[in-house]
Formats: structure tokens, sequence, C-alpha cells
């Protein structure tokens, strides 16, 4: 993300709750395809990152705002999305 | 095992407003909610329109904690350099029953789940449902942190992902096309500082949109609303449209150059951001509906698409609402019937026809193609603004002729094309 959006001082305003288990995970074999690549441009919480060699990685969930936008953009076939636990995540308190 | 006659999924809008609906009947009614309470997990820009739903929750709105009844409503043409502005105001707005107010959900879902809670119904939140149970064709209840819940019917009100009517078969997934992303942030701010800065009186409120350079020409745009003690400052951008263009900031970034605009800058000067959330906004309206109903099943809200974006006015609160009474009608004539098949759940879809939800979702059903014609975000601002620019200017020398000016901008060419668009704008 861009040096320009301090995005961790903006999540840090936000409640969230432990999510256990990621529940977002790149398909294992998929870090290289193109699909993942909006993503990165795309998640308002900017936790997709593009490294060397193209390879898309997903270093955490902590900070999703569950919006699905990566969902809809790169799709099931590269994306294994599930929303967190109930009672986990992000928990607005204005909305 | 327990046995419910009715499972709403999600206690949104139209969860909470079936709910709210079913309440009284007998009917023994279970709401599960994923987030930690109602309204944890929603999101708005946003500002409700009351007047179509003030009938079917009668005396719900009087009492409800709303934020500011809307008198001032704005539209601004962005371009790289300059804007140009609309703003309306009209002593309607101003009486009451007031046609709309601002929102914000967190606090709007929790009150309306504890009016539905008092009068009886039974609502489980922290509690995710993972999958839909059926038997020979029938949905007869759901998977909810393993534990198997059955209902004669269940009406899914999860949302614009809505991955419970998706898993009953009656949509395919939201697509990018029919979706748009939606970002804010909750800028706290003294009331009467408010009040001062955007020149209203007691609990007067401002909801003002901006096309144009806020998504660098892409469908979407900018907005602003007036809370209580906050600004609700955001954009929504179109997620295909996003995924188009590789050389497009991120989106958060987008949203950091909006508030940075100058226009935008001293708005919310002294502000301080509370929140910071996202959610998806379905934008397919009509064409992008999927089935409604089927066997033990309903969709609501969101989750059916029942949203409208027509560029003055975007909706979907109030879609959601009447929904979800919509669907608790649909409910009680099935119990009257004795059973909960396709063919008497159909009674939804009718009901939703003969009301304001598919009219106007019918109406506008071309509205989707027409406002996403890139001309209105990244043409036209520009080009009003550079004719409203020498409109202005003053030259060292002598200024040009008024009518001259317009024709520079306005040539054969451009008023062709502006016949074009709006010979598709006649379509809504």
């Amino acid at each position: 993300m861009s040096e320009t959006v301090d995005l961790k001082a903006k999540l840090g305003l936000d409640v969230f709750k432990p999510v256990g288990q990621p529940h977002i995970k790149i398909k294992a074999g998929k870090e290289k395809d193109p699909r993942l690549k909006p993503a990165v441009r795309l998640c308002p919480a900017g936790l997709y990152s593009k490294g060397e060699n193209d390879e898309v990685t997903l270093a955490t969930v902590d900070g999703c705002l569950e919006c699905g936008t990566c969902l809809l953009a790169c799709g099931t076939e590269v994306l294994d999305w599930t929303y967190p636990e109930g009672g986990t995540g992000v928990q607005f308190r204005f909305g | 095992m327990d046995k419910f006659d009715v499972i709403i999924v999600g206690a949104g809008l139209a969860g909470l407003g079936a709910a709210y609906s079913l309440a009284g009947s007998g009917l023994e009614v279970l709401i599960l909610e994923r987030g930690d309470y109602p309204g944890a997990k929603n999101l708005t820009g946003g500002r409700l329109y009351v007047n179509p739903v003030r009938d079917l929750f009668p005396g719900l709105f009087e009492k409800a904690p709303l934020e500011r009844f809307i008198t001032s409503e704005g539209l601004t043409l962005m371009a790289k350099e300059r804007s140009v502005s609309f703003s309306y105001s009209g002593s309607e707005l101003r009486d009451e029953p007031h046609q709309s107010y601002s929102i914000l959900r967190a606090k709007f879902d929790r009150w309306l789940a504890g009016q539905v809670e008092e009068k009886g119904i039974m609502l489980l939140p922290k509690t995710r449902v993972e999958n839909v149970i059926k038997d020979n064709g029938k949905i007869s209840g759901v998977l909810a942190g393993g534990d198997e819940l059955r209902a004669d019917v269940v009406i899914a009100c999860d949302g614009a992902l809505s991955l419970l009517s998706e898993k009953a078969d009656l949509r395919s997934p939201a697509s990018p096309q029919n979706s748009a992303l939606g970002i804010k942030e909750v800028i706290t701010l003294d009331s009467g500082v408010i009040n001062d800065r955007f020149n209203l009186d007691g609990n007067e409120g401002l909801a003002h949109l901006f096309v144009g350079e806020v998504t660098h020409g892409k469908f979407g745009g900018g907005f602003l609303y007036t809370n209580r003690e906050s600004l609700s400052l955001g954009i929504v951008i179109g997620i295909e449209d996003a995924m188009a263009d590789e050389v497009l900031s991120e989106v958060p970034v987008l949203l950091e150059e909006f508030k940075k605009r100058p226009e935008i800058a001293t708005l919310i000067r002294g502000g301080s951001i509370t929140e910071y959330s996202a959610h998806v906004i379905p934008e397919g309206g009509f064409k992008a509906l999927g089935k409604l109903y089927g066997n033990g099943i309903l969709v609501a809200g969101d989750a059916a698409g029942l949203a409208l974006n027509i560029g003055f006015t975007v909706r979907g609160m109030e879609y959601a609402l009447a929904s979800g009474y919509f669907a608790a009608q649909a409910v009680l004539k099935a119990k009257e019937a004795g059973n909960f098949n396709t063919e008497t759940l159909s009674i939804y879809r009718n009901l939703l026809e003969e009301s304001f939800v598919l009219q106007d979702l019918r109406n506008f059903q071309e509205t989707p193609a027409v406002v996403s014609n890139p001309r209105y975000f990244n043409h036209y601002p520009e080009l009003i603004g550079d004719l409203m620019k020498d409109i202005y200017a003053v030259p060292s020398g002598p200024k040009e002729r008024i009518y001259t000016t317009i024709r520079k901008y306005l040539t054969l060419r451009e008023l062709w094309a502006m016949f074009m668009d709006m010979r598709e704008v006649m379509k809504i």
C-alpha cells in the first residue's frame, strides 16, 4: 500500500474480535495466478500485497472488513473464502 | 432438536423487518446473526428514505434513533482541477413527516433488534450460518455453528454476497459487473460545528454526492452525509471498472485523495476519524435479480439484490425493510395454506410486484446501463468544469463573448454526443 495512507492507523480505530482460523486463504499453488492481482488494489484494508515475481500474498486477515470485494474480484478458483466465525472479526460501532 | 416456524438469517434491515412483521403472529421465529450484536456487520452510506416504508411499520420511525432529517441535497461534478456543484433545498424537505434521514446502522439495527426481541422474537447473535439443510428438495433449515436448526421456512437476509441463496441454488454468485465497493469513514465533529459549516438548523441534515475525479472517471463517486455528531464520508466504485484499470490507484488511496480535495478538506477540518468501514453494494438492478423464493425459502434485502442507484438517489435500505415485511406476509399466507412449497411462497414475488419494491426496480431497469456511461464520470465533469472556468475568468485582455465561449465547448460534435446520451436517459 502506498505511503500516502496510514491504513494500519485507520484500521486501528475499528473494533476487531480475533479470528481463529483465517477465513480467507489463497489456494495452494495459485499465488501467481493473475486473477489475484485486482485484490492488491481493491482490498480496502490493503491486506493483499504483490511481492517479487508477481506472487500475491495475504499475510494476515487481521483488519479484514469482510466486504467480499476480493471474493468477487478474484473468485473461488483462487480463494477459499468464508465469513469469519460468529462473534469474531470486525464489529462496527457506527456502521 | 427444536423446530422453528421461521428461521431468519441475518439481523439487518430485511431480517429485522421480517421479524418485526411476524411478531405477535404466534409463529416461533429465530433470527441468526453472525455479528457480536445486530448491526455489527452492517453498513450504509447513508440515508434511509422513510416515505415508502412508513405505513408498513406504523409508529416505528417516530421513536427510532435516526440521525438528521435531510433538508439539503447536492451533487458535485468533480473535475481534476475544478468542480461544479448543484444543490437543492425545498420547504417540503423541512416539513414533517420528513422524507429521509441520515442513519448509522450499528446504532439503528441494534435498536430495531431490541424492539423485535421485546415482541418475543428470539435472536441469536455470534452465530454464523454455514449452509442450508435440504430434505427431498425442500429447504428445511440451516446449519449454523455445527448445529442443525430446522424450520418450515428460511428467510435469507444475509446481505449482498448472500452465500446462502447461492447454496440454495436461487442465485449465481454476486458478480463484479453488478457490484460496487463502498468504503467510508465516520468523522466525529461537534454538532454545532456541523450546523454552522453546512448551514443547517437544529437537526436538519445534508446529503451530497460527488462524481468524476473521485473515482478517476470510473463508475461510482463520493458521498457525504451529516449525522448528529459526525460526518459519513466515503466513496463507491464499480468493482469491474476498478479491476479493469491496472494503473488505477489503490482504493484506500482514492478515498485519501478525495479527502485532500480543497472542496472536501475544509468540510472535514478539525474532525477525527472514529471508524473505517467497507461493504459491497448490489448495482445490477432488476435485470440482475435472482430467484426471490424457492421450496421452503425466501430471499430479501441486499441478498435478493434489491437496491437501486439512479444517480441522484441511491437506495437500498427501504427495499430491505419492505421486502422483509412482504416476506413476513408471504410466510403468514403460507402458514394459513399449510405448506411452504415454491408455489405457495410465490405470493412473495406477487406482493413485491404490487409494491414500490419491484415497481421501482422494473421502472428503472435500464438505469444500471445508463448510469454506467463512462462519459458521466470523466467527460462531463471536465467539460462543464472547463466551461465554467472560462465563464468566470476575467483575462488581462478583452473577455470573450459568452456565446463564443459556450460554443467553444459545446461544438456540434459535442452536442450530438450529448443528444445520444440523452436518448439513453429517456429509457429511464
